[in-house]
């Protein structure tokens, strides 16, 4: 496939991970379409960074935890997870409760580097600006 | 629809999936790979265990291309490559082995 093939997709993920099924279905949906070989990235704001959150516990809810899965991201080739600093400020919230997820770089001897990327509003927007598909949930 | 296994029976799905991912045995695992008229050598079990170790840790079977890099990576180029697991599970290694690993049928397969 020639470059000029390849779009950039950004998943833009807004909402808390259990209330709805919006969470699960944009993580399925990306893990289905990093088949095909596009640039793709999720967004994570408002109550959407609280699905990188650590220790989530389903247990009495009768859901399944699919936060592990965020953690395979790298093996699909989506390495590009970019979090809004004032999001996770107004929700009391730092990089450090998030989970430690990482790719390995496979044109660096396989090192291993992280995939949260954590960027202020205004860079946000550029990056979406900068988008030839941006899928919201 | 269900197997029969040391005199229980394990539900599962109209495409041979079970239903509750922890019923789950090597015993299991030898009926199913009888349906599926599969012999489960040392390589299958190599593969079939890798399988379980990555639901345990991610939470969803990995899609084909993800399990033969893997693979690759664990066993080497000979096993780790098209050809040969599909030699291995000539279903689909993903689609195949995952039912005999009593896992979900992996993310994007129909």
């Amino acid at each position: 496939m020639s470059d000029d093939e390849v779009k950039k997709f950004l998943y833009v993920n807004r909402k808390a991970p259990y209330g709805t099924i919006y969470a699960q279905e944009s993580l399925e949906v990306v893990l289905i379409g990093a088949a095909f070989d596009q640039d793709v990235a999720m967004a994570f704001l408002d109550d959407g960074v609280f699905q990188l959150t650590k220790g989530q516990d389903t247990k009495g809810t009768g859901l399944k935890n699919f936060s592990p899965t965020y953690r395979a991201l790298g093996d699909y080739e989506v390495t590009k997870l970019y979090v809004e600093q004032e999001s996770l400020d107004e929700r009391g919230l730092t990089l450090d409760d998030l989970q430690d997820i990482q790719y390995e770089d496979e044109d660096d001897d396989y090192a291993e580097k992280p995939s949260i990327i954590v960027v202020s509003r205004d860079q946000m927007a550029s990056l979406m600006a900068e988008q030839d598909v941006i899928l919201s949930f | 629809m269900s197997y029969e296994v040391n005199g229980v029976t394990i539900e599962h799905d109209e495409e041979g999936y079970i239903t509750n991912l922890s019923e789950w045995s090597e015993d299991l695992a030898k009926v199913i790979a009888g349906v599926e008229e599969v012999e489960m050598g040392d390589e299958h079990w190599a593969v079939v265990n890798f399988l379980r170790e990555y639901y345990e840790e991610y939470q969803i079977a990995p899609a084909v291309r993800v399990l033969i890099k893997a693979i690759k990576k664990k066993l080497g180029p000979e096993v780790g490559n098209n050809k040969y697991m599909y030699e291995l599970f000539p279903y689909g290694p993903a689609k195949q082995a995952c039912k005999i690993a009593g896992l979900p049928k992996p993310t994007g397969c129909v």
